[in-house]
């Protein structure tokens, strides 16, 4: 199983924004690096859903090649992207696999279902679905 | 000629088109991939028969989307 680390810092970052755009869908992408550990997360970015809808979302082009050029300024890489998931489970819906079209991607799914939010991550390759092994750590917990 | 592609220069041939370079970086489900060159999105027949020239700038995005 592929690891993915988030900081709790970069976690709450994302919950409270996709939290502030309740009831309506929102993404980004992932930018960090990758090593023999695992992928890390290291900025997160915030595009604008061009969809505005509650269940459904796309990202602006314009601003996923502005996000791709801050990844390459600052030497991250592009590791894949989020959306939230407003009142359903947070694994990927048909359409979502549908859709997934980069196999080296990490799709992370932040839903608002349950009281609590619930973030996972998952690689989709020909509508073939493999959840990674996210790690949200704090610098109390580095190793968590 | 030298063209750059995702943040990496490299030389090609002259007169490359789009569609050789696509097949030439492997990209894989072509179809779901906007193209950028020199940070306008090309479509429509230019994406078919577009021809790079020295010092372009080509980016790859996948479409990024979906719904419930």
């Amino acid at each position: 199983m592929s690891r993915i680390y988030l900081h709790r810092e970069v976690y709450d970052e994302l919950a409270r924004y996709a939290g502030e755009h309740l009831p309506k869908e929102s993404c980004g992408l992932l930018g960090g690096r990758e090593d023999e550990s695992g992928r890390h997360v290291e900025k997160i970015y915030y595009l604008t859903n061009v969809d505005d809808a509650e269940d459904h979302f796309t990202m602006d082009p314009k601003e996923q090649l502005a996000a791709v050029k801050d990844m390459r300024a600052l030497g991250l890489t592009p590791l894949g992207n989020w959306h939230s998931h407003p009142d359903t489970p947070s694994r990927p819906s048909r359409e979502d696999v549908k859709l997934a079209h980069d196999p080296g991607a990490s799709y992370m799914i932040l839903s608002f279902m349950t009281e609590h939010p619930v973030l996972n991550s998952f690689r989709v390759t020909d509508g073939e679905v493999v959840k990674e092994d996210l790690r949200i750590f704090s610098d109390e917990h580095p190793d968590w | 000629m030298k063209i750059t592609v995702s943040g990496v220069t490299k030389e090609v041939n002259d007169g490359l088109t789009l569609p050789d370079l696509i097949e030439l970086e492997n990209v894989e489900t072509p179809q779901y991939v906007t193209v950028s060159v020199n940070e306008e999105f090309v479509e429509g027949e230019a994406r078919e028969t577009g021809r790079l020239k020295d010092g372009d700038v080509v980016e790859f995005l996948y479409f990024m989307g979906g719904g419930r």
